[in-house]
């Protein structure tokens, strides 16, 4: 009996090893447990640090945009952003919150949709700040401000916006809106929110302007609430600011550009000959730069979009028209070059040209006339005689083709047909025919006759107004032009090689100097005497545009003064019938204003003729934006 | 020299010979390691680090750390014949004080718990862990109990469910849970261990079951997992059983080895010739399998086939009901716990988030952690209840596997030496206790660290000695030092 006791004891005793062993395995499975999590992986760490560090991004200030004179044209504006998180927000008296914001209850409902829309707003997520409405101005926000506390969720980000000094010269400077979805894929440095130059110099220079974002790691409680910089801000990054910009416009020169081209369709370019900076750049209509800043910039572009006159476009480099009279200027120097004329060839011109049943017309000069008088008098028939010898000239040219593309290829060289380089978004190529071109559209079949127009600056030959100023820098240079551009200098950064290097014509200094002859003829006993004057040498041509939709273009391309060039002009009004009356007093008030640093009396009150001249209707904004 | 005069001798010699110090040792260690854990996980950027600061809850701990190591003196002082002798009263006093609580309690998180005295919110069920580990062991040392007896295993039940009834009408079914923690020292007093594989069986059939509801098993079988792993594990148990108590390992062949056999043969022809839903066929097996034992009982004459038979029947009806018991006897909050955990529910924000949150603490611990004070998942309150039942991540987080292997460590040394202490008794009494004592450790232990790394269900009970709270530590405490104050009697002459 005690036996059997004992032997139940110490059976019963065994069980400790039992109970013992259960401890052991679970801390041994822990203990594997505890390797695999802590060793085997990095995920848990990174997954910690996505949790702790919050990495927010300083915003650099973007640059400043100033005229070639240092007057200041750009600059930021502290604005705020108003932000929301959705799981925290629960709880707000909406009603209030409209009213703070100045917003509507519709407005408001339409817009958290929006936010939750994943299709609109991809990077959604009720947990983080999303953008509720963007750039309160100061007085917005400091109304909002003081009621802040009673709209749990509801953050402030501080943000800046461009201002713009003027209403000028809106579509060099551009403008800045926000990314958009192209934007963040081409880019990474972009996030859904960042703001971006989406025109002009804001957009052709967003990588010097924009700076460097800088990181502040911040550490993150789990409510979302920040506990201090990690490290004391050690492995923070500050932003680095975007760099300043000078422009080479003039902004008096822009000024009364714009003023006088109020009313007309149309554009004024102003180039200096020795550098390729471009002085001046209207294109009207133009609209105040200050439209496209803050929440308004939707409607504004909306507006502007539906004006039939489309002020968004950029007339000076997007407008491509056919150049008129200005373009034989590069017909006399082509022909002079490839010798088929000296400047002592006549040609006749008996009103007009010719041959074989085809007419071209023309005013009544002189005639036969060598070159110098046949540019002052814009002489069609010369420059149509002086095409058809080149193209028929078979022991030079085996077949017509030849000739064209020796042409084209003079014209190439003087900055046709494709696009200068500017440093600006969208400028076009214009047009010049090759013998391709023609050979399609004529089937092989066509000669000098059938392609005589191109001669006189018309038929298929487009160019833009910054090609035609260019001409005239290209002449006024006698031969050699720098690349247009818009930035004179870029704050500790050298400007593109392509704006400092000069590019050579195939043409000759000394044939240049004949057509700058014609030129000072055209302006001291041609067709531009409108704008001669004592003070300096003016060398112009005129261009009477023919336009199959209405009245001719008025165009004028100059450059002053003659032996020390300082601004080489194109200005170029749609539907302003001859060149002489639109073209040649405004191109010479220009010049005088960028000459002389003001206009004289008498100037003073032809600006304000031209000024209230209109050509057109302006579009009425008002009525029509509902 | 007689053993009657080393005795007297050494009670002569004082208390302090006699005193386990290796345990002593382990608890004051682990309570340093603890207070160190509780710095980490309270530390607040805003008033950085002064840890003595009793408005904050590191200096608080090192209150109740203090009073801890006074209460352990106090009670090294005292006689265990004393407490012995007042076990049942000290245990009816808290039966009392249990059942009272719901009703003086304020409500913290819908647990019913927590009683005001004076500042101080002090948590009862803490402490009823030692009093109903005296009343047991009481009960059992009384002369004549046999725990195989029903009878007496019924006594022994009841003086451990009372409190349990009433701790889940305080609403803290966590604290009930660690009750169950008696089946393990029931066990080494003999019950017979079926009846705590059985309990074992239970848990595996429902969280299988469970687990697995919804997951075919294989891709567009029209049978769930769930069913068939559990039908499966209950024929191999079955046969398993049969094998261990039987004579006869014919039978114990044919009913593993025929059974899952058939249960192959079905699932091989639902996979490749008509599927069909192979738990029938299970069903039948099992159903054949239980009536061929019921009649080896009867022509036998045999219980230990009606016992199997009766455990295989349990075990359908048990797991059969488990969905019943989950959907509609368990509350929501724990419904989803076990959703959670067992991965039912994608939750990252809720429950599931805790247990996220705590993985990813432990797991950028790394092999030596963050150092002291530097875990930011701890220290930005990414984790829940960090300083209480997720203390463990502080520990992973800033003292890496190596900490964690020691803390680990430490407790697995302190249980065993606890059985160690607990097998040396001289009576029933004091080993009853001891074995109270240590699987209440283990119990702890296993749930806390469990959960904490993603292994058991989300239950809401501290690690003893790390957790903040004067409550559950100063219960740890007396549950510890009353042992150890019987431990250091066990010298004195046999009665």
């Amino acid at each position: 009996m005690n036996d059997c006791i004992m032997t139940t004891k110490y059976e019963l005793e065994k069980r400790k090893y039992v109970l013992g062993g259960a401890a052991i395995l679970i801390v041994v499975v822990y203990l594997v447990r505890l390797f695999s999590l802590q060793m085997l992986s990095d995920d848990f760490k990174r997954n910690a640090d996505s949790n702790a560090f919050l990495k927010r991004i300083q915003f650099p200030a973007r640059g400043s945009i100033t005229d070639r004179n240092g007057k200041l044209l750009v600059y930021n504006q502290p604005s705020y952003d108003i932000m929301v998180v959705m799981t925290e927000q629960t709880g707000v008296d909406t009603l209030d919150l409209c009213q703070s914001l100045g917003i509507t209850r519709d407005w408001y409902d339409r817009r958290m949709a929006e936010i939750k829309d994943r299709s609109r707003n991809p990077g959604y997520s009720r947990y983080t700040q999303q953008l509720f409405m963007s750039q309160l101005s100061s007085e917005e926000f400091s109304r909002f401000q003081e009621k802040l506390f009673r709209f749990p969720g509801f953050y402030v980000q501080k943000r800046s916006t461009r201002q713009y000094q003027y209403s000028h010269a809106a579509h060099i400077l551009g403008d800045v809106g926000e990314v958009n979805p192209a934007d963040i894929k081409s880019d990474d440095y972009y996030q859904p929110g960042d703001y971006i130059g989406k025109l002009g110099v804001e957009r052709s220079y967003e990588r010097q302007l924009r700076g460097v974002k800088g990181t502040e790691i911040l550490l993150r409680d789990a409510r979302g609430r920040i506990k201090g910089r990690y490290q004391e801000g050690r492995f923070d990054q500050p932003p680095v600011p975007g760099k300043n910009l000078t422009l080479s416009i003039d902004l008096e020169l822009q000024a009364l550009g714009e003023r006088l081209m109020q009313g007309k369709l149309g554009s004024i370019v102003a180039i200096e000959p020795k550098t390729g900076e471009v002085l001046c750049m209207v294109s009207s209509p133009t609209y105040d730069p200050r439209m496209m800043v803050g929440r308004q910039r939707g409607t504004s572009n909306i507006i502007l979009g539906q004006d039939p006159h489309k002020p968004l476009l950029n007339r000076a480099i997007m407008g491509q028209y056919p150049p008129g009279s200005t373009f034989k200027t590069g017909q006399a120097l082509t022909l002079l070059q490839e010798g088929i004329i000296t400047p002592a060839t006549p040609y006749p011109c008996s009103r007009g040209f010719h041959y074989k049943g085809l007419t071209v017309g023309c005013h009544g000069h002189g005639s036969p006339l060598p070159l110098v008088p046949a540019i002052a008098t814009s002489c069609n028939g010369y420059f149509c005689w002086g095409l058809y010898h080149m193209f028929n000239n078979r022991r030079k040219y085996p077949r017509v083709q030849d000739a064209m593309t020796t042409w084209k290829d003079y014209m190439v060289s003087m900055g046709f047909g494709y696009p200068l380089g500017i440093d600006l978004p969208g400028e076009k190529r214009g047009m010049i025919p090759n013998a391709t071109y023609y050979d399609k559209a004529y089937r092989g079949s066509w000669n000098a006759l059938t392609v005589i127009s191109i001669a006189i600056g018309q038929g298929e030959v487009n160019l833009t107004p910054l090609q035609i100023a260019n001409l005239g820098a290209t002449i006024a240079n006698r031969g050699y032009f720098y690349t247009p551009h818009v930035v004179k200098e870029i704050q500790d950064e050298a400007l593109d090689t392509l704006y400092t290097r000069p590019r050579y014509t195939m043409v000759d200094r000394e044939y240049y100097d004949v057509v700058v002859q014609g030129m000072r003829a055209a302006v001291t006993g041609g067709t531009c005497r409108g704008a001669n004057n004592t003070w300096y040498e003016v060398c112009g041509k005129t261009g009477t545009a023919q336009n199959p939709h209405g009245q001719d273009h008025s165009v004028f391309m100059g450059f002053a003064p003659k032996d020390d060039p300082q601004i080489a002009i194109c200005v170029y009004v749609e539907n302003g019938h001859y060149g002489a009356t639109f073209g040649v007093p405004i191109g010479a008030l220009m010049m005088e204003q960028y000459l002389r640093g003001s206009l004289c009396e008498a100037s003073e009150l032809r600006a304000q003729q031209f000024e209230t001249t209109h050509l057109y209707k302006p579009y009425d904004y008002v009525s029509t934006a509902e | 020299m007689s053993a009657q005069q080393s005795n007297t001798q050494r009670k002569g010699a004082g208390l302090l010979q006699s005193i386990d110090w290796l345990t002593v040792l382990l608890y004051v260690v682990l309570l340093g390691m603890g207070w160190m854990s509780v710095c980490g996980a309270t530390y607040d950027f805003d008033q950085a680090g002064n840890f003595f600061d009793f408005s904050t809850r590191s200096g608080m701990q090192i209150v109740w750390i203090g009073t801890s190591l006074l209460l352990a003196m106090l009670l090294l002082m005292t006689d265990d014949r004393l407490i012995e002798s007042l076990s049942y009263i000290i245990y009816l006093l808290f039966v009392v004080v249990l059942f009272a609580t719901p009703f003086l309690a304020h409500d913290i998180k819908g647990s019913l718990s927590w009683i005001k005295v004076g500042s101080f919110s002090i948590q009862p069920a803490e402490f009823a862990k030692f009093a109903t580990a005296l009343c047991v062991a009481k009960v059992m040392s009384a002369s004549g109990f046999t725990v195989t007896r029903w009878r007496d295993l019924l006594i022994a039940c009841l003086v451990i469910m009372v409190p349990v009834a009433a701790i889940i009408l305080q609403k803290e079914t966590g604290s009930a849970l660690v009750y169950l923690s008696f089946f393990l020292m029931l066990y080494r007093e003999g019950m017979a261990g079926s009846i705590l594989f059985a309990g074992i069986s239970a848990v595996v059939y429902f969280v299988v079951g469970v687990r697995f509801s919804e997951v075919p098993v294989w891709n567009g079988a029209p049978v769930a997992l769930g069913p068939y792993l559990v039908l499966l594990f209950i024929q191999l148990f079955t046969g398993g059983m049969l094998w261990l108590y039987t004579e006869r390992r014919a039978v114990a062949r044919q009913v593993t080895f025929g059974g899952v056999g058939i249960m192959a043969l079905a699932t091989l022809f639902s996979r490749f010739v008509i599927p069909f839903n192979v738990v029938w066929v299970q069903l039948g097996v099992c159903a054949f399998s239980i009536l061929y034992l019921l009649y080896l009982a009867l022509r036998d004459r045999l219980l230990a086939y009606l016992y199997i038979a009766l455990f295989a029947m349990g075990s359908l009806a048990f797991h059969y009901s488990a969905d019943f018991v989950l959907n509609d006897v368990l509350q929501p909050h724990q419904q989803t716990r076990i959703k959670v955990l067992l991965g039912l529910e994608d939750d990252p924000r809720g429950v599931g988030y805790n247990v996220i949150q705590a993985k990813i603490a432990i797991g950028s611990g790394g092999l030596r952690g963050k150092g002291f004070l530097n875990g930011t998942q701890t220290k930005l309150k990414y984790v829940p209840e960090q300083d209480t039942d997720f203390i463990f991540c502080t520990v992973g987080e800033e003292e890496g596997f190596l900490g964690c292997a020691i803390v680990l460590l430490l407790f697995l040394t302190l249980i065993l030496r606890l059985i160690h202490l607990a097998e040396r008794q001289p009576y029933t009494f004091g080993r009853v206790y001891g074995y109270c004592v240590l699987s209440i450790f283990l119990f702890h232990l296993f749930i806390n660290v469990g959960m904490v790394l993603g292994l058991t269900p989300v239950i809401g009970i501290p690690l003893p000695f790390f957790s903040y709270g004067g409550s559950s530590l100063w219960g740890f405490t007396i549950l510890l030092f009353i042992f150890l104050r019987i431990d250091a009697g066990r010298y004195r002459l046999q009665r």
